[in-house]
Formats: structure tokens, sequence, C-alpha cells
């Protein structure tokens, strides 16, 4: 169970969002400019939030009140991001190694072997991931993120840079890994097709504040008014 | 094909040592200072930016003046570490790499901080949500990505220490097989009537050191460029 309830002001933009996830998928859903990223960054602990607090399973990761900020390196939270970010000096396997040497976890050969099985990632090991094509990289970063053990994932657009064939491509990855990894996870996309796939509750944002939270049923609704007249 | 004297041969090698004393103990504080200033915002930051790239502008005899006041036998840090650990400087070879040391320090440092800015500061978001702290940060991928950048700054700064002759000169003097340096020793030679002959080789030496020396550097500053924009 993750609750979050933060404000942080970025320039012009102001996020104030308070939503919860029980645990299985959810999505942050919105525009672009909705404040997402923002919101996942705070989460993993790469952004402070001014005001509020963030706790997962009792224990704050975040809290001004209690002048309490956990350092993202131990908030043990697994991200993958839109663009990737794998280390561009390391192999594949290194940088599927990198969250469990990072943790001193000691080396897990059976979990190594069903991450690298389930994402169909064996034959790209000794590469760089300057060699790898942009699905290749997503599913290579997914195993990073997993390998570290995380207790969530967050996943930050994690198909937006990939076109629909790439896209088609690993969507069924991130559905086993739902249903096989039984973790936590946030899924943040502006893609309501994407979103029926992977999560059953909604949390819809628009200009830095949730506007719903819900079901599918919320990602057939039109942007409000407000946000229309943009 | 170069006639090189003893005394050519003794300024020369003097000229190495020197320049890799002094690249070899700037380098740590070069990277620690080029990371301060590509990543840390702190208090004073512009007043250290300005003193490190000092002896950049400034004529090197007042650097080299500076160094004989704070360096010197009587000089506050000069006297301090002759008394507490022995070491010298006035008018030892260890006084040229302090000297040049500092007149190379703020190109190294520039060339080490370009390196780290052009890092995408997000793969070290990504390596702390694997459990990097700072230092394993640093040390596993800030490190590695500006290494080829380290490595053209240091050599950047060894082939500036090469040639330095103002700062050194000025304070510690030109004493042959001590601190008498290439650049000193061509300086001496055309001091006298026909020595300018013999200067040519030691002047084609310098040329051949310093051209070798920019080439290798180019060569790693591009390798840093192909690296961080590798994925």
């Amino acid at each position: 169970m993750l609750t979050v309830d933060v404000e942080k002001t970025l320039g012009e933009t102001r996020i104030a969002a308070r939503f919860e996830s029980d645990g299985g998928a959810t999505a942050l859903f919105g525009p672009s400019g909705a404040g997402k990223t923002s919101i996942v960054n705070m989460i993993a602990g790469l952004v402070t939030p001014d005001r509020g607090r963030i706790v997962f399973d009792g224990e704050a990761l975040f809290d001004d009140m209690k002048g309490l900020d956990m350092p993202a390196y131990r908030r043990r939270i697994g991200c993958v991001f839109q663009e990737g970010r794998l280390f561009p000096h390391l192999s594949v396997r290194r940088n599927l190694d990198y969250g469990r040497w990072m943790r001193g976890l000691p080396r897990d050969g059976g979990q190594f072997a069903q991450v690298v099985d389930m994402l169909d990632i064996g034959t790209l090991m000794e590469r760089r991931p300057g060699a790898l094509s942009g699905g290749e990289r997503q599913r290579v970063a997914l195993g990073r993120a997993l390998l570290m053990k995380p207790r969530a994932l967050l996943l930050d657009e994690p198909l937006a840079s990939l076109d629909t064939a790439r896209k088609r491509e690993i969507l069924p990855y991130f559905e086993r890994l739902r249903d096989e990894a039984k973790l936590p996870m946030i899924y943040v996309s502006h893609d309501a097709g994407e979103v029926r796939r992977i999560a059953r509750r909604v949390v819809r944002l628009e200009d830095g504040r949730v506007v719903a939270t819900g079901g599918h049923e919320l990602l057939d609704e039109p942007a409000s008014a407000a946000l229309a007249a943009n | 094909m170069l006639d090189l004297t003893p005394q050519d041969w003794t300024a020369i090698m003097l000229s190495l040592r020197v320049a890799l004393v002094a690249t070899a103990f700037a380098l740590p504080p070069g990277v620690a200072v080029a990371w301060l200033l590509a990543r840390k915002d702190f208090w004073g930051k512009s007043i250290l930016n300005g003193v490190i790239y000092l002896p950049l502008v400034l004529p090197p005899v007042v650097t080299g003046y500076l160094l004989l006041l704070a360096f010197g036998r009587k000089g506050p840090v000069g006297a301090f570490l002759a008394e507490q650990f022995g070491i010298v400087f006035a008018f030892r070879w260890t006084g040229a790499a302090l000297a040049c040391g500092v007149m190379s320090f703020p190109l190294m440092v520039g060339a080490i901080r370009l390196s780290i800015e052009a890092i995408d500061r997000r793969l070290e978001d990504a390596a702390s949500t694997l459990g990097a702290n700072g230092v394993w940060v640093f040390l596993t991928v800030t490190l590695p990505l500006a290494l080829p950048g380290i490595i053209a700054g240091a050599v950047l700064a060894f082939a500036r220490a090469l040639g330095e002759f103002g700062a050194t000169i000025t304070f510690v003097s030109n004493i042959p097989g001590e601190t008498q340096t290439i650049s000193a020793a061509i300086y001496t030679l055309t001091q006298v009537p026909g020595g300018d002959a013999q200067a040519l080789n030691l002047v084609i030496v310098a040329v051949v050191l310093s051209l070798a020396a920019l080439i290798v550097s180019e060569w790693f500053n591009r390798r840093a460029g192909a690296r961080t924009h590798g994925n």
C-alpha cells in the first residue's frame, strides 16, 4: 500500500496530488504536463516535495512534518524511465547486475535466469546499450529494476519512446510482469490503450492535481473543460 | 639527427619529471574541484572558480612571485612544510613541479569539468534508484563516463607543465640539474652568443613533445564525446 500526498512548485507548475495505491498495478494517467513524472520522481526520491508525505507499507519515505526524507538509494523502489537510462559504459549483464551489486545482495542465479527468460534478453548479455534497439533497451531496463529486488516498481512512460510495433512487442512483457512478479506497480502513461491493458486502478491527473480515482471508466472521459481550453 | 648535449638531456629529463609529478599531484584535486564546479551549487563557488582560473590570466611572473611569498623558505606555508614534514620547495625541482601544477591546474579542471557536465545526470539518478549512494554513483557512473575527459585534461596539463617558464623561473630560479627545465635551458642558451643554434635542438624537442600531447589529448576528447552519447 502506497500513500502519496505531496505538494511541489516547480517553476510555473504547481503539483498538489493525493492518492493511494493498493498494491497491484495503479496507473497515473493524464496528458503530458499533468505532473506525472514529477510525482514519480518524488516517490523515487529524486525530487523533494515541498510539503506532504509518502508512505509505503507503513514506512514513511518522506514526511516534512517529521523532517524525514529517505534518500533514493535506500528506498528500494525500482524505476524504469522513458529513455531506459542504461549505463552506456557497462554491458547488458553488468547493467542487470548493478542494483544487486550496489545493494550488496548475494547472487541469485534463479531469479536472474527467470527475469532474463521472462524478458527474452539472454542473447544480449555481452552487448553495450548503444548496440540495442529501443525495445531491447526497455526490456533490459525493466530487468535491471527487477533484479535489484525492489519492493515496488515505478514505470514512467516506459513505452513512450517506442513506435507502435515495438509497443505491441513489449506490452506483453509488462502484463507478464504484473501477473508473475506480484509487485506493486505504478504505471505512468498518457496512452489510454496501454493503461487499459496494464492497470485496473486509474488515478487521473490534470494540471498537477488528481481529478478522479477509479477504474477504466476514467480512461474514456474527455479531458476536463478547463484543460481543453488550454 | 638532433645533436643533444648531456646538459640538454638533463633539462629534458628534468622537464618530463617535473611535468609528470605536477600532473600526478594535481589530478586528484583537479577531479574533485571539477566535480564540485560541475555538479554543486554552494556559497563562494564563483570565488573558487575565479581563484582556480587566475593563473591563466595573471602574468606568470606574478604567480611565481606569489608562490615565492607563500612557499619560500620564510613563507608561511613553506616554513610550515619544511619544519613539519621536511618538504622544501624553494630552489628545488619540487618547487618547479608546484609552479607547473598551479599553472596547468585551470586547463586540467576546465577539461574535466566539461566532461562531467556532458554526462546525463539522469544516469546518476537511475544509479541512485538502484541503491547506489553518492560515492558509488560517482565511482561507478560519473568517473568512468568522465574518464576520457579526465585523461584529456591530464595530458593537456602535462603539456602545459612542460612548457612552463615564467612562474617556475621566478619561484625556483634557473639552476642546471635542479630547476632548469627545457624552457629555462632554451632561455639560457639564447642569452649566450652563438647559443641559439644549440637552443634550436631543444626547441624542436619542445615542439614535438607538445604536439604529441595535444594529439593524445584530442584523441581522448573525441572518445569522451563518443562515450557519453553512446546511449
